[in-house]
C-alpha cells in the first residue's frame, strides 16, 4: 500500500491515533474525557516504545503514567468537579497565539529533522535502525539494570531520583492536606 | 524499516499538541494533562535516538526512566497544588489566580 | 505416518510445531494458540463459578446446586450464563456512553492479558517475556482504570462510591505485591516467568514462605475477594461500580472477576510452587516422547485449582473488614514488612550466600523468613498489650466529625 511496509503502516496508524487524541486532549471541554483521551494517547506512546524495541520502558509507561498518572489527574478532576461544567470556555485569550506558536515549532523542528537529519526514505544509513541482534535489545533491560546500580553510571542520579520521589510524596501530602482549623471550621 | 524521521516528526508534533495545551488551556488541570503530553514527547526522542544511534548502550532507556520518575512526582505536587488552590480559592482556572497582581 | 505425528504432537503439547511442519503459517499458529488459551480460559470460568458455590455450601452445610445438569447441579451456571445472555441490555438514562460501554469490554481483555506469559507446561507458553512479570504488574495496574471507567459513567454515586473504594483498594494493595514479589525476582535473578520457574528446584513458597503469604494476601485484596471484597460490599453500596449494568455487561464483569482470581492462583503456582514441575516429572520421556510436558500441564492444573481452593475457603471462613482496617493493614504493616523482609533477603542473599549450596541456602532463607515474620507478630503483639493499636487515627477523627 503506497508503497509502505508493514511496520511503517503500523507506525502511521498508531501515530495517527495518538496524535488525535491528543488533540483531543487539549481541545475537549468536558475534563473527564479529555483525560480518558489522554489515557489512549499515553497506550499509544507505549505502543511506539514497542515499535523501538524498549518494551521495558513500554510496560513502565503502563504502569506509572496509565496505572498511576491518569488515575491521580481523575481524582484531581472529580475533586474539582464544579468546574468541570460543559458552559465554561476552556481556551483563554491567546488561542490562537498559542496554536501559531505550536505550529511554527513543528514546522520548524520537522524542517531541520528533514534537511539535517536524513530524508525520508532514506538515502543514509542512519535513518534507519542499526541492524542489532535482537538478544542485544533483550539484552537492553541487562543492561539498564546494571547501569542504575553502577557507580561509574548512574547510581547518584537513581538515588536522588528516589529521594525525590518521597519527597514528593510527602509534600504532596502536606499540601493536600487539610489543616486542623480549616477543617474544624 | 521505519525511517528515524518519522519517530522524530511525531514525537515533535505530540510536542506541539502539548504546547499549545499548556498556552491556550484555562483549567489547571488541562494545562498538567498537556505537560504530561510534552513529557512523553521528550521520552519518545530519548527511546528514538537510544535505538537508533546507540542501542548497545543504556543512555536513552535510563533518562526516559528518570523523565518517567519526574512526571509522576509533578503529577502528585501538581495535583496537590491544584487542589489546594481549589480549596482556598474555589477556582482552578489558571488566570483568576491573579492575587499577586498590581 | 502423519495421524502419528500429529498424536504425538499432542501428547507433547506441541501442535504448533506439528502445524508448522505441515507448513501451516506462523501468524495462524499464534492466532489458533490466542483462541484458544482465551476460550479455554472463559469456560473454565463457567466450571469455577459452579465450584466455587458448591464449595462453599458445603462449608456452610448446604448441598448448594443441584437441579440443573443431574445431581451435582454441574450445569447450572451454564443455565445461569444464558440467562445473563437473554436479558436486555439497559443503559440508564445519564450515563456517560463511551466509558459506561468501554468498561465490561476493557476489563475482560486486561484480565485475559495476562495469561500469555503463565507457562502452562514446559515450552508452552504464550510468549516468553523477559520482563514478564513487571507485564502483569501493568497490565493489572490497567484493569484499575476500568472501575474508574465504569463508576463514573454509571452517573451513579453508588457505583462512583464502589469506584473510589476499587481503586483506593487496588492502588494500595499493589504496593507490597511488587515488592513482595521482588523477593522471588531477585532469588530467581530474573523477571521471565519461565526462568523463575526453571530456578525453583526448591519451592520459592519453602524458600521465602513470608513473600508467599504477602503477595497471597495482596492477591485477595488485587481480585477484591473476601475478605476484602469492600469494593462491591452488596449490603453497604449494593454492588460497587457495576450496579447499573444488566445482562451480558454485567457478566463480563462477573468473567473478569473470576478470570483475575483464577490468574492470581495461577500466578502464584508460578512464582512460589514451581509451576508445571513436581520431582522431575515434567522431564519424563517415554520411548522418545516427551510426555512430561502433558504431566506438567496436569501438575499445573492440579496446583492452580489447590491454590484455588484455598481462594475459597478463605471466602467462606473470614468477614469483610472496613475501609480504614484495610487500609492501616496495608501502609502500616504489609508495606513496612515486605519493605524489611526485601532487604533481609538481599542483604542475606548477596552477602553471606553467594556461594552457598542451594540446600544449606534454602534453609537459612526460609529460617530469616520465619524470624523477620516472628519479630513482626511479637512487635505487634507488645504494642497491643500496651493498648495502642485498640482505636486507629482514622476511626478517630471520624468519630470526632460525627
Amino acid at each position: 500500500m503506497f508503497g509502505l511496509e508493514f511496520d511503517q503502516i503500523f507506525f502511521v496508524l498508531i501515530a495517527a491515533v495518538t496524535l488525535g487524541f491528543s488533540v483531543l486532549v487539549v481541545t475537549m471541554r468536558n475534563l473527564f474525557h479529555a483525560a480518558l483521551a489522554l489515557m489512549v494517547a499515553f497506550l499509544g506512546v507505549a505502543v511506539t516504545y514497542v515499535t523501538l524495541g524498549a518494551g521495558f520502558l513500554a510496560m513502565a509507561q503502563l504502569l506509572v503514567y496509565i496505572g498511576a498518572i491518569s488515575i491521580l489527574i481523575i481524582f484531581g478532576i472529580m475533586m474539582t468537579r464544579r468546574i468541570m461544567s460543559a458552559e465554561e470556555e476552556p481556551f483563554n485569550g491567546q488561542a490562537g497565539l498559542a496554536a501559531f506558536t505550536a505550529v511554527i515549532f513543528f514546522a520548524f523542528t520537522t524542517y531541520v529533522f528533514i534537511n539535517y537529519w536524513p530524508a525520508v526514505p532514506a538515502v543514509s544509513p542512519l535513518a534507519m535502525a542499526p541492524e542489532v541482534d535482537p538478544a542485544m535489545i533483550d539484552n537492553s533491560v541487562v543492561l539498564l539494570g546494571q547501569a542504575f546500580v553502577n557507580p561509574n553510571a548512574y547510581v547518584l542520579p537513581f538515588e536522588v531520583a528516589s529521594v525525590m520521589l518521597l519527597a514528593a510524596l510527602v509534600g504532596s501530602v502536606f499540601i493536600a492536606k487539610p489543616r486542623i482549623q480549616e477543617a474544624e471550621a | 524499516m521505519i525511517p528515524m524521521s518519522w519517530y522524530l516528526i511525531f514525537s515533535a508534533a505530540l510536542f506541539a499538541i502539548g504546547l499549545y495545551g499548556v498556552m491556550a488551556r484555562r483549567n489547571a488541570i488541562a494545562i498538567l494533562m498537556s505537560v504530561e503530553l510534552l513529557l512523553n514527547a521528550v521520552n519518545i526522542n530519548l527511546v528514538t535516538f537510544w535505538r537508533y544511534r546507540t542501542p548497545d548502550r543504556s543512555v536513552g532507556l535510563a533518562w526516559a526512566v528518570f523523565v518517567l520518575a519526574v512526571a509522576a512526582a509533578e503529577a502528585a505536587v501538581g495535583l496537590a497544588l491544584i487542589i489546594s488552590v481549589y480549596r482556598n480559592r474555589d477556582s482552578v482556572i489558571a488566570e483568576e489566580l491573579d492575587l499577586l497582581r498590581n | 505416518m502423519d495421524i502419528m505425528e500429529l498424536l504425538k504432537s499432542l501428547l507433547e503439547l506441541d501442535l504448533g510445531g506439528y502445524l508448522q511442519s505441515v507448513g501451516t503459517a506462523v501468524w495462524v499458529i499464534n492466532l489458533i494458540g490466542v483462541l484458544n488459551l482465551a476460550t479455554a480460559c472463559m469456560i473454565i470460568v463457567i466450571f469455577l463459578i459452579w465450584l466455587e458455590r458448591k464449595v462453599i455450601a458445603r462449608m456452610q452445610d448446604r448441598i448448594g446446586p443441584n437441579r440443573v445438569g443431574g445431581k451435582y447441579g454441574l450445569l447450572q451456571s451454564v443455565a445461569d450464563a444464558t440467562k445473563l445472555l437473554s436479558k436486555e441490555l439497559i443503559t440508564p438514562a445519564g450515563v456517560d456512553r463511551i466509558p459506561y460501554n468501554v468498561a465490561p469490554v476493557l476489563i475482560v481483555v486486561a484480565s485475559l492479558l495476562t495469561w500469555a506469559v503463565i507457562p502452562l507446561a514446559p515450552g508452552v507458553i504464550g510468549v516468553d517475556l523477559n520482563i514478564a512479570v513487571f507485564f502483569v504488574l501493568a497490565i493489572s495496574s490497567v484493569s484499575v482504570v476500568t472501575f474508574l471507567l465504569a463508576g463514573w459513567g454509571s452517573n451513579n454515586k453508588y457505583a462512583l462510591l464502589g469506584a473510589f473504594r476499587a481503586v483506593a483498594q487496588m492502588v494500595s494493595y499493589e504496593v507490597p505485591m511488587i515488592v513482595s514479589l521482588l523477593v522471588p525476582i531477585l532469588l530467581a535473578r530474573s523477571m521471565s516467568t519461565v526462568d523463575i520457574v526453571e530456578a525453583q528446584g526448591i519451592p520459592f513458597i519453602v524458600v521465602v514462605p513470608l513473600s508467599a503469604l504477602i503477595f497471597f494476601i495482596s492477591a485477595l485484596a488485587e481480585t477484591g475477594r473476601t475478605p476484602f471484597d469492600l469494593l462491591e460490599a452488596d449490603s453497604e453500596i449494593v454492588a460497587g461500580f457495576h450496579i447499573e449494568y444488566s445482562g451480558m455487561k454485567f457478566a463480563m464483569f462477573f468473567l473478569a472477576e473470576f478470570l483475575g482470581t483464577l490468574f492470581m492462583s495461577a500466578f502464584f503456582v508460578v512464582i512460589y510452587l514451581s509451576g508445571y514441575r513436581f520431582f522431575g516429572v515434567e522431564e519424563l520421556m517415554i520411548g522418545g516422547l516427551h510426555i512430561g510436558a502433558l504431566l506438567g500441564f496436569i501438575v499445573f492444573v492440579v496446583k492452580v485449582f489447590l491454590v484455588y481452593f484455598v481462594f475459597i475457603w478463605i471466602r467462606a471462613t473470614l468477614p469483610r473488614v472496613r475501609i480504614d482496617q484495610l487500609l492501616n493493614f496495608n501502609w502500616k504493616f504489609l508495606v513496612p514488612l515486605s519493605l524489611v523482609l526485601l532487604l533481609t533477603v538481599a542483604v542475606m542473599d548477596k552477602l553471606f550466600l553467594a556461594d552457598a549450596a542451594q540446600i544449606p541456602k534454602a534453609a537459612v532463607l526460609m529460617v530469616t523468613n520465619i524470624v523477620v515474620g516472628w519479630v513482626t507478630v511479637e512487635l505487634l503483639r507488645r504494642r497491643d498489650n500496651d493498648g495502642q493499636t485498640a482505636v486507629s487515627p482514622i476511626t478517630e477523627e471520624a468519630v470526632t466529625a460525627h
